[in-house]
């Protein structure tokens, strides 16, 4: 080959980069499903809308939580909206969901999750008993944890509009962590671990649905993650570079996230990431990968070589965490992408989820 | 997974791999396509061309159902599920490809009633529920999914559902590879056959391709040992000087195809005098619309339907990047017009078309090509 071809083809690769590095700008006509999947249009969305209309340090982040810091207290602070369908599902419902996710991103933050609040829209004529059952499982689930819903808000609106409820939840946490957990901060050679089975609560939903015919031993992980959360922080102290909760878009679209904030390369190991057999049926049956499928109670985490394998000892020793290992780690290459080594002895790289296969599940 | 994970395995795939290293000719250089779309996830999902030589170069073909659906097709599409009344029904990979002006999913969020399923079937379902909607079900694919719709219209003519109809878009195998072959700077030198089409229309209608072309031809499974044993089993051929159809997924494919299926194709459908592909073109007798039959059914029929032509852009050269003749990069709207969010050819459209996957991943691929060399 010419080297002006070799030239052109390095061109096009240079001007295809630019145009990936411009921060994305928001200029649909209309907002689409796809928005709220957490995946590419997601972040559209997010930092072409909101991030630009509510400049400030904290939302530049965009982490999981917010860190804030009022006179000396380092404070975390998250909000989450919760409109699953149906509302209760093999291994969990909305309430005891709403709790979880809300501690998970405050625990994935380094913070101790502290108090709640809750807002309610409610819809006209749902079963009271509906209501009763789903504020029971919020307050199980916060006593769990030592969190309390110490303030709220309650709609009603006209039949029909709002598939029974959504919950809204607002939490606030310590942070426990001396060091600032960010992507960022991930280096080559960090490992990456994950905290257990993946995939479950996407599928739980998607089967829990009824629309497809088929039927699997699939239940929801929803969980709260503080204890390994705060294992990792205890036993790694600065060698823990960061947590996330690989919840919409799965453990694709937080890796990615790693990789794009660091511009480093992350190497996942297929093989590694444990997948339970029904989870992988369902999902090679729907041509769904489960990298991209929700979780509900696993945290991922980036830890310094040095300190890595006494952080999965302490992770699998948290309740919830007897299933972690090690996954992948980081490297210089391939800059901002994840490799996957698959199992058949390949690679590929795993692209952020497109579009959406599976709205509303949280 | 059982069933499964036999088909899987990194040693078998090592082996195969330094057979077909061993029997690739020093300074060779060898393009082989794989026609189906389904070939071209197995092969990016498990990470197949590590096992290959570089000298084997894997070229994706146009066998992509959703991809070479014209822009005019998803637009008139899009016409019907505006109309009132009506439930669309579709595919759900169908829902992001983009027509002239937005996708089904844009429509969707305009407030049009279109939903998703995975089989006809359910559309029927969702007839027989609504008996007071229009449902129309936007039919795509090969000859792969063409006797479920099939099967679908001959329940609707039995259960005389009024209100069900099926946009046709199911498209022929053979007159695009036809196409492709009749191409004077085709540049390829085998063809793994799609093994889906080949459960329904066997494997004979391939016979062309050796006998009048002089190309090897070998219809494989979807499992990733099943891709590298027909890609040995065409270097087999071409390292002996044999140009044969062979059937590696014979577990599945009989050599005469499905015969009742092809029956109840018969019956349903009939060829259409030409189809717009996009990318590629008019190519004459690659498609398939309701028979007489079945014309009560037919959604071209019962809605007034513009009959957009929306014409590919004529620097799009999708055709040329198919056949083999030019990379991705150097097409002359790759990255400007052309992207992955703003599609233009089929080759963009799919997130695994070679174009998308350039795109993305090309940065990635030429680094690894330059550590390489």
């Amino acid at each position: 080959m010419g080297t002006e071809k070799v030239d052109l083809e390095d061109e096009v690769l240079a001007r295809i980069e630019r145009q990936r590095k411009l921060r994305p700008r928001f200029r649909e006509e209309r907002v689409t499903m796809a928005h709220g999947a957490g995946g590419k249009a997601t972040h559209t969305l997010v930092e072409g809308l909101f991030a630009r209309a509510f400049a400030n340090e904290a939302l530049a982040e965009l982490n999981d939580a917010a860190r804030i810091e009022i006179a000396g207290a380092r404070l975390a602070l998250t909000t989450d909206g919760f409109v699953v369908k149906p509302l209760r599902f093999p291994g969990g419902s909305i309430g005891e969901l709403a709790i979880n996710g809300t501690v998970n991103d405050l625990a994935v933050s380094g913070a101790e999750p502290i108090a709640i609040a809750a807002a309610f829209i409610v819809e006209e004529g749902l079963d009271a008993d509906v209501l009763r059952a789903e504020t029971e499982a919020m307050a199980k689930a916060a006593r769990a944890v030592g969190v309390s819903v110490v303030t709220g808000d309650t709609k009603v609106v006209e039949r029909n509009k709002a598939d029974g409820m959504y919950i809204t939840t607002t939490g606030l946490g310590v942070r426990r962590s001396e060091f600032d957990l960010s992507g960022q901060s991930i280096r080559p050679g960090d490992v990456v671990l994950c905290s257990g089975f993946v995939g479950d609560h996407g599928m739980a939903i998607m089967l829990a649905r009824g629309e497809l015919d088929l039927d699997a031993d699939i239940t929801s992980d929803t969980a709260p993650v503080w204890e390994q959360a705060a294992a990792l922080m205890e036993t790694a102290g600065e060698d823990l570079r960061v947590m996330r909760d690989p919840t919409r878009g799965g453990v694709a679209t937080v890796l990615n996230e790693l990789a794009l904030d660091a511009d480093l390369g992350v190497i996942l190991d297929e093989a590694s990431v444990p997948v339970h057999p029904a989870v992988q049926g369902a999902c090679e049956i729907l041509g769904i990968d489960p990298m991209y499928v929700a979780n509900e109670g696993k945290l991922l985490a980036v830890v310094g070589p040095e300190r890595a394998a006494d952080a999965l000892v302490a992770l699998q020793a948290a309740p919830g965490g007897e299933h972690a290992c090690v996954v992948g780690a980081v490297a210089e290459e391939p800059q901002g992408m994840v490799l996957v080594r698959t199992g058949f002895g390949g690679t590929r790289i795993m692209d952020m989820l497109i579009g959406d296969p599976l709205p509303r599940i949280c | 997974m059982k069933y499964v994970d036999e088909y899987r395995d990194a040693e078998l795939a090592r082996t195969l791999g330094s057979e077909i290293t061993a029997l690739a000719e020093p300074g060779r250089h060898y393009k082989v396509m794989e026609v189906c779309g389904g070939h071209t996830h197995t092969i990016y999902k498990h990470g197949i061309e590590d096992h290959l030589p570089e000298s084997v170069e894997l070229v994706h073909g146009p066998g992509c159902p959703v991809c070479v659906i014209p822009m005019g097709r998803v637009d008139d599409g899009i016409s019907i599920a505006r109309q009132p009344n009506v439930i669309f029904t579709c595919f759900g990979d169908m829902m992001r490809v983009p027509g002239g002006n937005g996708s089904l999913l844009d429509v969707k969020a305009e407030g049009a009633d279109v939903r998703f399923v995975y089989s006809p079937l359910d559309a029927l379902k969702i007839a027989r529920n609504n008996p007071d909607k229009e449902v129309v079900f936007f039919a795509i694919g090969f000859e792969t999914t063409a006797p479920s719709t099939a099967l679908t219209l001959m329940r609707a003519k039995a259960e005389k559902l009024r209100n069900f109809s099926v946009m046709c878009n199911h498209v022929t195998i053979v007159p695009p590879l036809m196409a492709l072959l009749e191409s004077p700077d085709l540049r390829l030198d085998a063809f793994i056959g799609p093994g889906h089409v080949s459960t329904v229309i066997g494997c004979r209608p391939y016979e062309f391709i050796p006998a009048d072309y002089g190309q090897p031809v070998v219809v494989a499974g979807f499992e990733p040992l099943d891709l590298l044993q027909s890609i040995y089993m065409i270097m087999r051929q071409l390292a002996e000087g044999r140009n044969e159809v062979e059937n590696q997924y014979g577990r599945v494919v009989p050599w005469e195809g499905n015969l009742r299926a092809l029956d109840i194709l018969q019956r349903v459908f009939e060829l259409r005098p030409y189809f717009e592909w996009r990318g590629l073109g008019f190519i004459s007798q690659s498609a398939l619309k309701l028979s007489q039959e079945y014309a009560d059914f037919d959604a071209e029929l019962r809605w007034d339907i513009p009959g957009v032509r929306v014409a590919d852009p004529k620097a799009c050269q999708c055709g040329e990047v198919l056949k083999g003749v030019i990379k991705p990069w150097e097409c002359k709207v790759f990255g400007t017009a052309c992207t992955p969010e703003t599609p233009i050819g089929t080759c963009m459209v799919s997130s695994e078309g070679a174009c998308a996957a350039y795109y993305n991943f090309g940065r990635f691929a030429r680094s690894k090509e330059r550590a390489g060399a």
